[in-house]
């Protein structure tokens, strides 16, 4: 997988592949389809922003979801102020960058335990914000986001345009995720993962690069987020729970912390297992997806516990 | 004897407490000259690492200063202080295990503006052919003696102009001792001064010009290195020498 996905032949026939999905999926009457891969989509985009943080500086974050949600509310409120929707897209990938930033900066002294723990608790500040700011984010009763169809052009269905923007923005991901892990800035990463102090006696600049990690991960979820409000038209509270959280790091941790191609495939397993159990099974399966999650994150931990695909580095500093 | 030249490096009643009780170190002053190799012995626990965290900026004394070219350190970062030109090779190495030497040796340039490194590179493989063999190899698969000459490579490749040792000589076979004190001397020539940390001490106190001895966080002796050796007391509690 790891090599297939590092050549260009197969990557661009993968991603060939996904675009044509949603009209494979029309074609075969089965539209709904098309909605399940949007949200994997998305979720890949989260899974492969918080790899910044989790998967290339080794800091557990368990309140990520709060970004997603920013990039969604930002977006919402930018399209009622009669922003044009890609500038609101943009609007809501700065504006989380920016809260991320700051919150970096207060936290990040913090470490294991203590991080994941203050990090949990901002995710359910931001929750409670969002709850109760009636004034800008209309409280429990959510957002109308207006209309934006995308891509008309290619398809009249709003399900399938949105699909392919998503497509784009994990593409977008994947590009940015394999520049920056084989610069020297994803050096560095690997340098501070492996021995701190020999990192800081090196000249890294240790605080600043475990900042631009946790900096850099909102970006995905802020685009996450705002390709959500548009698609759904609609924000509430409830899709940013605690739970959301948990599930982006368990796609990291499943698929293989710092390994794209396990991120993009831990997403595919997670939030894609439950609509399909709904379709292939009965609807009355999807009671039981957290009892699979926990099956599947249990046998994870015992069969394969550097991921299902795991980096090469990542591999060796779990065996060892 | 250069004792007009102005101290490159300075401590000044410079104190350490681990916690709230432990003093590592009791007012340690010293001093080191541009060009010297000046050594620095003593006991476990005597405070010999903690010196080098705080110059390196790990630490924070409690009190005391250090002064590096007339800038004082206090509250800078090791990455400021090792653009300044200070750099130390921690003890036990501490290379990037699951970095390749290249890799390694580029993360040791990090605090460089540079772009265009092949002069660093071919410095240190200069110095250390066998680095040169191993450059696409990983850092952990190397043997002791090559990890301590990366770890070394690493530190020169930020051009040090005062490189700092920490038990150099550690866990490795004498005659990788024997190389490894040889290319201290060559650095030396280079025009890098040397502040050397070891319980090796005797191969210290040859390669080094003065040494000071460190007892229970505090400085004991300090003197020209050649004297030291001859120093009944100092054989007696160092060297395992009557």
């Amino acid at each position: 997988m790891k090599k297939l996905l590092g050549s260009r032949w197969a990557l661009g026939a993968a991603l060939a592949a996904a675009a044509a999905f949603p009209f494979l999926a029309q074609a075969v009457e089965q539209p709904y389809l098309v909605r399940v891969a949007g949200v994997i989509g998305l979720f890949m985009i989260l899974g492969l922003g918080l790899n910044f943080t989790l998967g290339y500086a080794g800091l557990f974050d368990l309140g990520f979801i709060s970004f997603y949600a920013i990039g969604a509310y930002t977006t919402a409120i930018a399209m009622r102020a009669h922003v044009p929707a890609p500038l609101a897209i943009v609007l809501a990938v700065a504006i989380t960058l920016a809260m991320r930033a700051l919150l970096g900066l207060t936290i990040l002294r913090l470490r294991g335990d203590y991080l994941a723990v203050v990090t949990m608790g901002f995710g359910e500040i931001a929750r409670l914000v969002i709850n109760n700011l009636d004034s800008l984010t209309n409280g429990p009763k959510g957002m109308q986001v207006r209309p934006w169809r995308p891509l008309a052009c290619i398809s009249p269905d709003p399900n399938v345009q949105y699909y392919l923007l998503i497509l784009a923005g994990v593409s977008l991901a994947v590009v940015a995720s394999r520049r920056i892990e084989s610069s020297r800035v994803g050096r560095a990463w690997v340098a501070i993962r492996e021995d701190e102090v020999a990192a800081r006696l090196s000249g890294i600049p240790v605080r600043e690069y475990k900042l631009l990690a946790f900096t850099l991960s909102a970006a995905f979820a802020g685009l996450a987020g705002a390709l959500f409000a548009l698609w759904e038209q609609f924000v509430t509270p409830e899709s940013f729970v605690f739970w959301e959280s948990v599930l982006v790091v368990s796609i990291v941790v499943l698929g293989g912390m710092g390994s794209i191609a396990g991120v993009l495939l831990g997403a595919l397993i997670l939030v894609g297992l439950p609509p399909l159990m709904q379709w292939t099974l009965s609807a009355e399966w999807i009671n039981y997806r957290y009892l699979f999650f926990g099956l599947i994150l249990v046998l994870a931990t015992l069969f394969r516990p550097q991921g299902l695909l795991p980096s090469a580095r990542r591999e060796s500093e779990l065996s060892s | 004897m250069s004792e007009k030249a102005p101290a490159m490096l300075s401590l000044d009643d410079v104190h350490a407490i681990y916690g709230k009780k432990i003093r590592a170190l009791k007012g340690v002053s010293l001093e080191v000259r541009a060009g010297e190799v000046v050594a620095l012995i003593g006991n476990n626990g005597a405070g010999k690492t903690t010196m080098m965290k705080i110059i390196a900026g790990l630490l924070k004394p409690e009190k005391g200063r250090v002064t590096f070219q007339g800038r004082d350190l206090a509250g800078l970062p090791p990455h400021r202080i090792m653009r300044m030109g200070l750099s130390l090779v921690p003890e036990g190495r501490r290379i990037f295990p699951r970095l390749s030497v290249m890799e390694n040796l580029e993360m040791g340039a990090f605090c460089r503006s540079e772009k265009d490194l092949s002069r660093e590179y071919d410095h240190v493989f200069h110095l250390f052919p066998v680095l040169g063999k191993r450059r696409c190899q990983l850092g952990g698969t190397l043997s002791g003696g090559e990890q301590q000459m990366l770890a070394m490579g690493r530190a020169l490749m930020a051009a040090p102009k005062l490189l700092m040792l920490d038990e150099p000589s550690m866990g490795l076979a004498p005659v990788v001792v024997d190389k490894i004190f040889e290319i201290i001397g060559l650095i030396n020539k280079e025009g890098v001064t040397v502040l050397l940390v070891e319980q090796n001490a005797k191969r210290a106190l040859r390669a080094a010009a003065r040494a000071y001895v460190l007892e229970t966080g505090m400085v004991a002796v300090a003197q020209d290195a050649a004297t030291l050796l001859k120093d009944p007391a100092v054989r007696k509690a160092y060297l395992g020498l009557d």
